[in-house]
């Protein structure tokens, strides 16, 4: 027993120390890239130097490292799938992957990965894919500055930049996503880090959270999606230092949270959003150090909110700092500058003396008929707004922020 | 008529008032770029002065102007000169002198911070151009009130009322029956009754220009669609023009017909 073990042992490094770089060229030995493959045994490195190789449905089932030169094209020739990642510890980098296939029925993906723990994917660019970066039902992969982007314009003819599903441990960053339909997009993903990516012009989310708990998204930047970034149906997710710019129009958000508990909404940066925040169902979160300005609206709570702290944020120059649909409130908003706030502070500490109610009558009443918003900046909503502040009928009357602050806190 | 013209506008330069408006604008304006360099921002503020004071301040000079000139005016229908020509000549007289203040009081600060290298001529200009229109519509109907009361009192009480019920209470009206027929399809409906009012269409046409558009949601598209194009922004300044010359032509019936 013992001797066939270490007979094994001894195959398997020497196995290992065998393991080789085959180069890959239009004038070497191995002309394509399914050859090399073929070819290769577990551990081998595979080099493509620069040129184009048509390659689809191009199935991986054994630990490879594939590096392109700079100036390696893989030609999906529109068929499926280009790669397909199939087995554990497979590494690709440096390849731009070009007509990838597309379908209304199979979610081809220029680089797909199924049940394959440990992967690398890294250095690569994308050009107009059906969905770019697909994983499946993998673990502690290694997403990053990658560059995914498309043409798209429908969001039914379109797949997703990168679409994990489920997966865990993921580390997704300093990728560009842009022109697809959700920049990055997550369901049934748990235990995974998404830092630096940059995800803009998507059509439908920049980043998209579906039933996936326990993740974390640092310095990402959204810019101009159809929303920034869209979490639901989530638990224990922390947003921390997410630039979210510009995501305008009309039925545009920075951040969309719907049905999600626990989360921590941390120094964040809302800027120019229509909607910067709207929240539907959303229970024990935490806003603490975000930055709104010059949003449409920075905060819309649609119903079903409960016990969500909101402190120690930034309000300048939103059209509505607040808004609310009905008249319950179980939320607070202690602690926060609003640009808006007309209270003095006679002893010096900081803290405004008169207490500060971020929903105005206009808000609640834009809420009840959208077309009134066409009131907007009249004379008569200013008017209306602030007699509804000296004694408040309509909107909730324990929305008070008891200790606004005179300053900014940024 | 020229002459008259003349006459008024130089009447208005030496009472001094003209110049007063003027200095408030430019006061107004160098504040604002003083507390907010940023001139598209400071853009923005503005629409909101404008589209208020600019029809108050129209009405009440209005008002006075052709309460006090009434000696000379009368003095001018003892002499051999159409009445038409005459009132057309103060009425434009005025309503130049309140224009001009307007454009080059907040012409200068802009200028001076550098209106023309930003991207904000534009909104800048259109905020300028509702600013005349505007006056030009509140003189012409504070001279309709003029000439339909003789008695100072309630002719100024008419004034402000009327002011205040298209800066206010329109908007107050237009909301209710906003609210009130919530459950019809109402977006038409606040299509047109946005024409029906000068501030309120010179208010929407400049939040539009101003990309406030997508705040509005789907009852802004409707708007944006309407007022975005060339045509439509051609449609709110030729209601404009009506929104002067018809209170003009009222203007001048009444002064033909009335008995001085």
């Amino acid at each position: 027993m013992r001797f066939t073990l270490s007979i094994l042992t001894i195959l398997l490094l020497f196995g290992v120390a065998q393991a080789r770089t085959i180069n890959i060229c239009g004038a070497c030995e191995v002309k394509s890239i399914d050859k090399g493959v073929e070819i290769s045994i577990s551990g081998d490195t595979l080099v493509l130097n620069a040129g184009i190789y048509p390659c689809s449905n191009l199935e991986i089932t054994k630990p490879l490292t594939i590096i392109g030169e700079q100036g390696t094209v893989l030609d999906g020739e529109n068929e499926g799938y280009v790669l397909k990642l199939l087995t554990d510890s497979i590494s690709i980098s440096g390849l731009k992957i070009i007509n990838a296939g597309r379908s209304y029925t199979k979610d081809y993906a220029a680089i797909y990965t199924s049940r394959a723990d440990h992967f690398v994917i890294e250095n690569n660019e994308v050009d107009d894919p059906f969905f770019g970066i697909l994983i499946e039902k993998s673990k502690h992969g290694i997403v990053r500055n990658n560059k995914v982007y498309g043409t798209t314009v429908r969001e039914d003819g379109s797949g997703n930049g990168i679409h994990a599903w489920h997966c865990s441990d993921l580390e997704i960053y300093d990728n560009e996503v842009f022109q697809m339909r959700d920049g990055i997009y997550l369901e049934f993903v748990d235990e995974s880090l998404i830092r630096n990516n940059y995800a803009h012009d998507n059509i439908r989310y920049g980043l998209h959270f579906m039933f996936s708990n326990h993740d974390k998204y640092l310095n990402n930047r959204f810019e101009q999606n159809g929303a920034g970034v869209a979490v639901m149906f989530s638990k224990f997710i922390e947003m921390r230092q997410n630039q979210f710019v510009n995501n305008w129009g009309p039925a545009s958000y920075g951040l969309l949270l719907k049905e999600i508990y626990d989360a921590e909404v941390v120094d964040n940066e809302f800027t120019e959003n229509t909607m910067a925040v709207f929240i539907d169902g959303t229970t024990r979160i935490n806003y603490t150090g975000n930055s709104f300005k010059r949003n449409g609206w920075a905060i819309k709570v649609s119903g079903g909110c409960y016990t969500n702290k909101i402190t120690r944020n930034d309000f300048i120059g939103n059209s509505f700092d607040v808004s609310y649909n009905s008249k319950m409130n179980d939320n607070t908003f202690d602690g926060n500058y609003w640009g808006d706030y007309t209270g003095y502070d006679l002893d010096r500490d900081g803290v405004g003396d008169v207490p500060y109610r971020p929903v105005k009558l206009f808000s609640y009443i834009v809420n009840r008929t959208p077309e009134t918003i066409i009131l907007l900046r009249s004379l008569f909503v200013d008017i209306m707004n602030f007699s509804e502040k000296v004694s408040p009928v309509f909107t909730p009357d324990n929305l008070v922020d008891q200790m606004p602050a005179m300053n900014a806190f940024k | 008529m020229i002459k008259i013209l003349k006459y008024s506008f130089y009447d208005l330069m030496r009472s001094r008032w003209s110049f007063v408006y003027l200095a408030f604008y430019m006061a107004l304006g160098f504040v604002l770029l003083f507390l907010n360099a940023d001139v598209s921002k400071a853009t923005i503020t503005l629409m909101n002065i404008i589209v208020v004071l600019t029809p108050m301040i129209g009405t009440i000079f209005g008002i006075m102007y052709f309460y006090n000139s009434r000696e000379f005016t009368e003095l001018l229908l003892s002499q051999p000169i159409k009445r038409s020509t005459i009132f057309t000549g103060q009425y434009l007289g005025l309503s130049l002198s309140l224009s001009m203040s307007l454009i080059v009081g907040l012409g200068i600060p802009f200028l001076a911070y550098g209106i023309l290298q930003s991207g904000a001529v534009g909104n800048f200009i259109t905020l300028l151009l509702s600013g005349t229109f505007l006056t030009f519509i509140f003189v012409a109907l504070s001279l309709i009130i003029a000439l339909n009361n003789s008695n100072k009192i309630k002719g100024f009480g008419y004034a402000i009322l009327m002011w205040l019920f298209f800066a206010v209470i329109y908007d107050g009206l237009f909301m209710i029956s906003l609210v009130v027929f919530g459950d019809y399809p109402l977006d038409k409906f606040a299509l047109g009754a946005s024409l029906f009012n000068p501030i309120d269409l010179s208010r929407i046409m400049i939040l539009l220009k101003l990309e406030i558009s997508a705040l509005l949601g789907y009852t802004g598209a409707l708007f944006q669609k309407f007022f975005g194009t060339n045509t439509g922004f051609l449609v709110s300044v030729i209601i404009m023009m009506f929104w002067i010359l018809i209170p003009f032509c009222l203007i001048l019936r009444k002064a033909r017909l009335k008995d001085f």
